[in-house]
């Protein structure tokens, strides 16, 4: 489903943030990305979902070379992406139901159908009851649980997650990570990074080691 | 799919709408500001407007027409006849040559000169009124009257026509010099209110395109704001002249009563007044297209 090849990644003040990335992801499949901060776990994730270009190589996600797409086609790549971003991006000016509507109104759904997703979405993460509730207002995981449901709420194939368990106990990590999980089990590809090798324990997926912009083997 | 775009569509202008009427001062201070700035060159055409029904209604063209000197009675009947019948004379009035000359005996300076003539040098005549005050009409009814064979000589004033025309005309000129100028005022404002605007929407605006927002979709709230600040701008506008017209009427009343004339400024008309929050409209939206497309782009996750 999704390819890498030859991907570098130079930021404009000369960092090299990924050396010439190969790799390949199943449709389904559950990957983890692990490396310490600075690795260039988001550089790589963001380049998935064309928020950051690569310098050089081609990365294709279902055929399609994300490196060649126009920009007014970048809106669609990312509505069949669910992000849950690593600096969580929600709005604070709007409630718990009006961050996951986002997505939809986005999509144009209309008002019914998008209602009832939104609960659907905020009922799979335990949000159902705070759904008058400001972000501001939320703990951490509680936030957390907000950005994933507003990264599932369009039914995306793709599900990424940079850092997803950030400074979470290692009971609410796993808790998260058994939503995840669960996505996966329906049939949503899944990538998560982290930076706590300790959260994986002995998985049995695929594990993806990122090394100072270097993918370890 | 169409039911869902118009829903769509809805929804921003209900949500614009709400966020127009819990506007801070200062988008309430600039719509005023625009709506000030419209309602000068407005004003204005409304008083180039009224002075354009005064001169059409109240002041029809004149003009003299002297008969040949051995005129008799009954050509002259026969002429106001045919003046009565044409379809572009509104009326005629004779003057008979011994009271011409009576009237210049009283007017003149030199009376004894003229009454040592030996005889009335001055011809019959008749003045008329013409319903129409296009140059080019009255220069042809002067040829077909001139053409009469009791007629001498026509004469009409038409200097002080063209004079009052070119009055006329620069009053348009500045209507439409001062609406350019306005424009670009009302274009400036809108486009400084809505940079505010998105200055201010700069999260949601980054994390909309993250989660795969289209350019229209991000503008469109923004298009609507702009639309319907100019929207109420013109609303503004309208509301001044009529005020103006209304007070100027008011002083006019007490004025024009004193010398037993009825006249009243009209205010402006339901179709122009329609025009103007059209116009006033499309500005705004205006404004607002050249500021987002202007800072949009600077808004680039
Ligand atoms: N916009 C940028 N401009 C310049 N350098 C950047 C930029 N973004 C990231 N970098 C650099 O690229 C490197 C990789 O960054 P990245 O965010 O991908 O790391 P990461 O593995 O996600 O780290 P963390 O675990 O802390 O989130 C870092 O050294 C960072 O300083
Ligand atoms: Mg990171």
């Amino acid at each position: 489903m999704i390819t890498f090849k030859n991907v570098s990644k130079r930021y404009p003040n000369g960092y090299i943030a990924l050396n010439n990335i190969n790799l390949s992801i199943n449709a389904g499949e559950m990957v983890f990305l692990t490396g310490h901060s600075g690795a260039g776990k988001s550089t790589l994730l963001k380049s998935i979902a064309a928020i950051e270009r690569p310098t050089s190589g081609t990365i294709t996600i279902s055929g399609q070379n994300i490196a060649q797409l126009k920009p007014s086609a970048i809106p669609f790549l990312r509505r069949t992406i669910g992000i849950v971003f690593q600096d969580h991006k929600l709005l604070f000016d709007r409630n718990v139901f009006d961050n996951v509507l986002l997505p939809l109104q986005i999509s144009n759904f209309d008002t019914h159908t998008a209602a009832s997703r939104v609960r659907a979405a905020l009922d799979k993460v335990g949000l159902l009851k705070k759904e008058k509730a400001m972000p501001i207002t939320l703990s951490g995981g509680e936030r957390q649980r907000l950005c994933i449901a507003r990264a599932v709420v369009h039914r995306p194939t793709l599900l990424i997650a940079d850092e997803p368990t950030g400074n979470l106990d290692i009971a609410y990590g796993r808790d998260i990570m058994s939503m995840f999980t669960s996505f996966n089990q329906v049939g949503v590809t899944v990538i998560i990074s982290t930076h706590d090798a300790s959260l994986l324990g002995n998985t049995q997926h695929r594990v993806l080691s990122l090394a100072q912009g270097n993918l370890l083997v | 799919m169409i039911r869902i775009w118009l829903a769509q569509h809805w929804f921003v202008f209900v949500s614009t709408l709400k966020r127009l009427v819990a506007a801070p001062i200062t988008t309430l201070l600039s719509v005023v500001i625009m709506g000030i700035a419209l309602s000068v060159p407005v004003s204005i055409y409304v008083l180039v407007e009224n002075l354009r029904l005064v001169m059409n209604e109240k002041n029809h063209p004149q003009m003299t027409l002297f008969l040949k000197h051995d005129i008799k009675q009954e050509n002259i009947d026969k002429i106001r006849q045919d003046l009565q019948e044409h379809p572009q004379i509104l009326g005629s009035e004779f003057i008979a040559k011994d009271i011409a000359l009576q009237q210049l005996l009283e007017k003149s300076e030199l009376p004894n000169t003229v009454k040592n003539l030996p005889r009335n040098p001055l011809p019959d005549a008749f003045v008329i009124t013409v319903r129409d005050d296009s140059i080019n009409n009255l220069r042809e009814l002067q040829e077909t009257l001139k053409s009469w064979p009791a007629i001498e000589f026509v004469q009409f004033d038409s200097e002080w026509i063209e004079r009052l025309k070119a009055l006329l005309q620069l009053g348009w000129s500045i209507v439409l010099m001062i609406v350019a100028i306005s424009s670009i005022a009302i274009i400036a404002v809108m486009f400084n209110t809505i940079r505010l605007q998105i200055a201010t929407k700069r999260d949601e605006i980054e994390i909309s395109k993250l989660i795969g927002a289209t350019d229209p979709f991000i503008r469109r709230p923004f298009l609507y704001f702009g639309a319907l600040q100019g929207l109420a701008a013109g609303v503004i506008a309208w509301l001044i002249v009529f005020l103006l017209i209304h007070l100027i009427n008011e002083q006019l009343i007490v004025f024009l009563h004193f010398y037993e004339i009825d006249f009243f400024l009209e205010p402006l008309s339901t179709e122009n007044g329609l025009s103007l929050l059209f116009f006033s409209t499309v500005l705004g939206w205006l404004g607002a297209r050249l500021s987002v497309s202007n800072h949009l782009w600077q808004i680039e996750p």
